[in-house]
């Protein structure tokens, strides 16, 4: 029976020679995580559970990054309960704000090594589907399964159909991975994959970079796919190479390809120079325009961040555009490093020199404005570009208030403008 | 196993941010959550709302988070079935392990109207608009979906088993 890479990883891991899209398994899991919104409600249900320890300390992950550094009382409750727990059980990957490991989930896993091709991942947060970027398997889940597979490190899947995705050419100047993602998500709509794989093929992969095929797969959610998946090849191997040296050296990784007679629902296929810059507007991902057909719409705030837009390219891409520019008058733009390492770096660098001289306010680490939780949450009427993933109503604030999701590039270069705008404006 | 109660109809792509605000996350509390229930696309819903009462809606209902909070709020708030046409998958995942009944019938949206009086049946599927009087065939639930709905969500199946 052909199979896809994410048909070929859940059969691996259910100790099956072969699964068919349709098919309930129980399959191991590598690594299983949660964030401080919730973990909590999971520690709840594991304790009624009756269990005493995590499966393996080592594969259960907690992240605190939503509402952190806590943003009110109750928050900082959420905190103190998973730092508890993950104190009292030994989790390996809990750290405090601040140390070199801490960041958003989904900026940290890949980067700090933990997560490698082949693997099986579920977190209860919905971009868990990040990781399908390195050749692995991840799906978000809530928090009673999310408490179930802490205490057993397995859980049950439907296996996926698959839409393959075949890329080829390259993307032009400024064209990032989230307008490659966006643009898809305006071709399928929001429903476009339910339940479904992205499977993405073709040599248009080798001009995508590692962090844009972390924005790529980050999204696959925003078109109701259950997980999306690149192939795993030089540009990987270079990456993992840094990340896990240790792991990459003693070949502990494995890199699925899809059979080549493997079957599809659909197969799309986009030539990457097609790709505009693309803006989503107001209230779904999928209402998607190109960014040049925008430039009327004034803006009020800017966010560069978020776990779709927080790496380490992303904010080297927004120092390139604010170098030698000032922020709008009209406009606060907030820049988010998505992590405590390209925070570092961006200092290192002397990035952040450049963004706060250009006006930008520089945050530490969080998801925060993103779901409207907090440092920069909108008001009545306000509207923000937004690098982040979501733009449904009231996601960053006032039900009143508006998000337009872009790339990098359109996202500076409209804090610069004070509406939508494009680099070659500039 | 058979519910019926008032419809509260809703379109296409309802996601979790406005089934419940993510500035409300700071607790799970259902009694905290059911308070604001549908708050960013119906105000009143938590004031008009009544025990059994059910949600018809469109494509894609509960798209967005994996926040488990969205089915507790709508649970807490006493409805007793989400009918859509169909549902994103982690909700859809969530609503079975939080005991939140859900059934997918494309054809039910499409004819029944806010505020019509229905009834469900978990075993034969069959959802019946009894201010009409049309009925419709939804796929009904496997046994051991059930088992968990009987149960009130998978942590009670779960407890239930073990002891078995």
């Amino acid at each position: 029976m052909p199979m896809t890479m994410t048909q070929k990883i859940l059969a691996d891991h259910a100790g099956l020679d072969s699964v068919a899209p349709g098919d309930l398994i129980e399959a191991r899991l590598d690594y299983v995580l949660g964030n401080d919104v919730t973990t909590p409600p999971a520690i709840k249900v594991f304790e009624k559970l009756g269990v005493k320890d995590v499966f393996d300390k080592d594969r259960v992950l907690m992240i605190q990054d939503h509402f952190t550094p806590n943003k009110d009382i109750k928050s900082a409750e959420l905190n103190k309960t998973m730092r508890c727990f993950a104190r009292e059980h030994e989790i390996t990957h809990y750290y405090e704000l601040g140390r070199k490991e801490m960041g958003i989930e989904h900026v940290i896993l890949p980067d700090n090594g933990i997560v490698l091709p082949g693997d099986l991942v579920i977190g209860a947060d919905s971009h868990t589907c990040t990781y399908g970027a390195l050749g692995s398997f991840s799906t978000g889940v809530g928090s009673t399964d999310l408490a179930c597979a802490m205490a057993r490190g397995v859980t049950w899947f439907k296996v996926p159909d698959a839409i393959k995705i075949n890329l080829t050419g390259c993307l032009n100047k400024f064209v990032t991975g989230k307008d490659l993602i966006l643009y898809i998500i305006g071709k399928i709509g929001v429903d476009g994959a339910l339940y479904k794989s992205l499977e993405f093929a073709g040599d248009g992969i080798r001009s995508l970079s590692m962090d844009g095929r972390l924005t790529v797969c980050n999204m696959a959610i925003e078109c109701g796919a259950k997980n999306g998946i690149f192939p795993v090849d030089e540009i990987t191997l270079q990456y993992i190479s840094k990340t896990n040296p240790e792991r990459f050296s003693a070949k502990d990784f494995k890199a699925y390809t899809a059979d080549v007679d493997a079957e599809y629902s659909q197969v799309i296929d986009i030539d990457l120079a097609d790709v505009p810059l693309t803006v989503a507007l107001p209230h779904l991902p999928s209402n998607t325009r190109n960014a040049s057909d925008c430039t009327d719409m004034k803006i009020d705030q800017v966010v560069i961040g978020s776990c779709t837009n927080g790496r380490l390219e992303d904010i080297a891409t927004a120092v390139d555009i604010f170098k030698g520019h000032k922020v709008h008058e009209n406009v606060r733009c907030i820049v988010i490093p998505g992590s405590q390492k390209v925070y570092r770096q961006a200092l290192d660098n002397g990035w952040l020199q450049i963004l706060d001289d250009a006006g930008c306010v520089i945050s530490t680490p969080t998801c925060g404005p993103c779901l409207g939780g907090h440092m920069g949450v909108l008001a009545k009427g306000e509207r923000c570009v937004s690098t982040t993933n979501r733009n449904f109503v009231g996601r960053m604030g006032d039900v009143e208030s508006e998000v337009i999701l872009s790339g990098v590039p359109v996202a500076a270069s409209s804090a610069i403008l004070g509406r939508v705008g494009t680099p070659d404006e500039l | 196993m058979k519910v019926s109660g008032n419809v509260f109809k809703f379109g296409d792509n309802i996601d979790t941010d406005v089934i419940i605000p993510a500035r409300y996350l700071t607790s799970a509390d259902p009694d905290h959550l059911k308070e604001h229930c549908m708050e960013d696309i119906d105000k009143s819903f938590k004031d008009k709302v009544k025990p059994g009462d059910i949600i018809v809606a469109g494509r894609n209902f509960g798209c967005g988070s994996s926040r488990e909070h969205a089915p507790v709020a709508i649970k807490a708030s006493g409805v007793s079935l989400v009918i859509a046409s169909d549902f994103a998958r982690i909700f859809y995942r969530n609503s079975i392990n939080v005991g939140l009944p859900i059934l997918e019938c494309p054809e039910a949206f499409e004819k029944i109207s806010e505020g019509d009086q229905i009834e469900a049946d978990f075993d034969t599927g069959i959802i019946t608009d009894k201010t009409t009087g049309e009925s419709f065939q939804s796929k009904p639930f496997p046994e051991f979906i059930k088992k968990i709905m009987a149960c009130g969500g998978l942590l009670g199946y779960t407890e239930s088993e073990l002891k078995d």
